[in-house]
């Protein structure tokens, strides 16, 4: 079997100060086994178009300029294996800048917004340090284990432009920024762990407005899944009593309400209970079309009327959150 | 004759409240196939990943317990919620390789005469249907082919992301080019409809906090199913379901079109082509019209 493979490689050509619309351009090459993304981009330039465009500096996966998307998958180029990427896309490759709406030139995009979102979140330990410390500040390995996945973020912005919240909402600080906010909130020397957790918890940009799709998880080339991390700072906004009570945290608190009584979640009452009486008029037009399809009874929300199936050997249930809550809001 | 399937069903708790219409097509399918299901009535709602951000460590617990009955039956715990699996599944991965965490836990469920061992699977009825029924004999049932419909499979982020933690529960599908859906309609004799927005985000979970954020996500992938010439929407979870078929006029206002698509349960397309009856189906809960599906299927 040859160790090449002949392939067209479609990429995404664009330059902000004379066209008006991009335009993607084929490149036909012999690709070998060991050849990286960062390879073919190379080759396109010194082989086809001089002109072509892209950042590159480590080529060792650590200093995060070289993230593009191929195929709509986000790619650091040179860590990533076109072989594989051919098998997966059935031989067709498309390079993209990591996001189109902010490409300057062809691959090269502008990351004001990513570093802006990261300056936002205070990425540095604060700490009152005495010039003439008479010892170290010393951490237990368990302390340095809690930031040590977070701390290999190379702000390549993978996780940022395939958030799909991101997109949707400008405003929201996306996965790496709030990935950084973990990571120096758990950091037993830092001192603006509450500060930053406000921060984070604002409605319209904090943690409650990641839609939870697991994208950043998948995109991060140094596997350190952003999401979990944001499930961390969700936990210790209640852990360290920073939670508000809001839309979003009675939302998450109000599950514990339901399961306690019912085992199940109230689908009424989680709703009623996170927006409140008064806040249930946006809800009425929903609600008619689900009662007349038969979704959901006329009376669900009222709280004198219980229609939710119980679980078998609630009392276990009862039991479990008594004794394993841990959180409060 | 092979040995018979049996699973324990977790039905999470939209299945029993709000898309009922998912359990019976659900229990329908099993029954024309032969599978045998015991329903998992001990168990409680999965936290739905808004638990897991009020107190991950009670999530846990509750997570356990479920498993652990399916655990005492010695049957593999079957999903119909990509939710309900996601979060089962976090649980199992996390005892499974923190001894601590599960000796914790452990500790807990002690207390009400249950223990969390890891011995059951947990797995999405979708791909227990591919993987273990297999594709080739449920081809072989279907006696309403949906040769006259394009079909959106909408795959729904936690079935298929993170995709380490799913491994081979979901057939190692790879997130950015997943496949099973689109075979279960080409083996229903379907046409899978090709679409970016197949495994994206419906933007279900942010429905109340995030409402913009909610409606444009789902306005993307429904119009991009529209537009491409789909019929239907198909997919494996009814919270994508209750975002996709229940808010289409306020998606629409905020895309700026009209959207207008029915969007069936996996195990309701499967009930469809393999003949079961139109209540099983129930294609009558849902808010965007969908009633006419049958009819035309059946014609």
């Amino acid at each position: 079997m040859s160790n090449t493979r002949k392939v067209t490689i479609k990429a995404f050509r664009f330059n902000a100060e004379t066209d008006y619309l991009p335009s993607y351009k084929s490149y036909t090459m012999e690709v070998g086994k060991d050849e990286l993304i960062l390879d073919l981009m190379n080759r396109i330039k010194w082989e086809h178009d001089g002109s072509f465009s892209y950042r590159r500096s480590c080529r060792h996966g650590i200093c995060g300029a070289c993230a593009i998307k191929v195929n709509g998958k986000a790619t650091l180029a040179c860590k990533q294996n076109a072989m594989e990427l051919l098998d997966l896309f059935d031989n067709e490759l498309v390079l993209e800048p990591s996001s189109k709406k902010r490409a300057v030139k062809d691959m090269i995009i502008d990351k004001g917004d990513f570093w802006e979102k990261h300056a936002a979140i205070k990425p540095y330990v604060v700490t009152d340090v005495d010039p003439h410390p008479e010892h170290e500040t010393k951490q237990s390995i368990a302390e340095f284990n809690k930031f040590l996945d977070s701390d290999l973020c190379i702000q390549c912005g993978a996780c940022h432009y395939s958030c799909p919240a991101l997109e949707a909402n400008e405003d929201y600080l996306g996965p790496a920024a709030l990935n950084a906010a973990y990571r120096f909130s758990i950091d037993t020397r830092d001192e603006a762990g509450d500060e930053r957790l406000a921060i984070t918890a604002e409605s319209g940009s904090g943690v409650w407005d990641c839609v939870k799709c697991y994208e950043c998880a998948e995109a991060c080339p140094k596997e350190i899944n952003p999401i979990e991390k944001i499930g961390k700072l969700h936990n210790m906004q209640f852990e360290r009593k920073v939670a508000q009570s809001n839309v979003a945290t009675r939302h998450a608190e109000g599950f514990v309400r339901s399961i306690k009584k019912h085992g199940f979640l109230d689908e009424a009452d989680i709703v009623v209970y996170s927006e409140g009486y008064l806040g249930m008029y946006k809800h009425l037009t929903t609600a008619v079309k689900m009662i007349k399809a038969g979704k959901i009874h006329w009376d669900d929300a009222l709280p004198w009327v219980d229609n939710v199936p119980k679980s078998k050997n609630l009392s276990e249930i009862q039991k479990l959150i008594e004794i394993s809550q841990t959180n409060k809001l | 004759m092979s040995e018979q399937l049996h699973y324990a069903l977790f039905t999470g708790c939209t299945a029993k409240q709000s898309t009922p219409e998912l359990l019976s097509s659900t229990l329908a399918v099993a029954d024309k196939l032969g599978i045998k299901i015991t329903i998992l009535e001990e168990a409680s709602c999965c936290g739905a990943s808004h638990l897991q951000d009020f107190d991950e460590f009670l999530a846990h617990v509750l997570n356990a317990r479920n498993i652990c009955y399916a655990e005492k039956l010695g049957l593999t715990m079957i999903t119909i919620c990509n939710t309900c699996q996601l979060n089962s599944a976090m649980t199992k991965h996390a005892l499974d390789s923190d001894p601590e965490l599960k000796a914790r836990v452990n500790e807990k469920l002690a207390e009400v005469g249950l223990e969390y061992k890891g011995t059951s699977e947990v797995k999405h009825f979708l791909y227990t249907l591919i993987d273990e029924y297999g594709l080739d004999k449920i081809k072989d049932k279907v006696t309403t082919p949906l040769s006259a419909f394009n079909i959106a499979p909408f795959y729904g982020c936690h079935n298929i992301r993170p995709s380490e933690l799913h491994g081979s529960s979901n057939g190692n599908e790879n997130s950015y080019k997943p496949t099973s859906l689109d075979s279960l309609i080409d083996a229903l004799e379907g046409n899978p409809v090709d679409y970016e927005h197949k495994n994206k985000c419906c933007g279900f979970h942010v429905e109340l906090q995030a409402n913009h954020t909610s409606e444009v996500l789902a306005g993307n992938a429904m119009v991009d199913a529209i537009d491409n010439n789909a019929d239907m929407m198909v997919t494996p979870c009814p919270l994508c379901h209750l975002k996709m078929d229940t808010y289409q006029d306020s998606v629409g206002k905020v895309v700026g079109r009209d959207v207008e698509l029915p969007v069936l349960h996996m195990p309701q397309m499967v009930a469809l082509a393999l003949g079961c009856t139109e209540k099983e189906i129930g294609l009558n809960f849902h808010v965007q019209k969908a009633t006419q599906i049958f009819s035309e299927a059946t014609a």
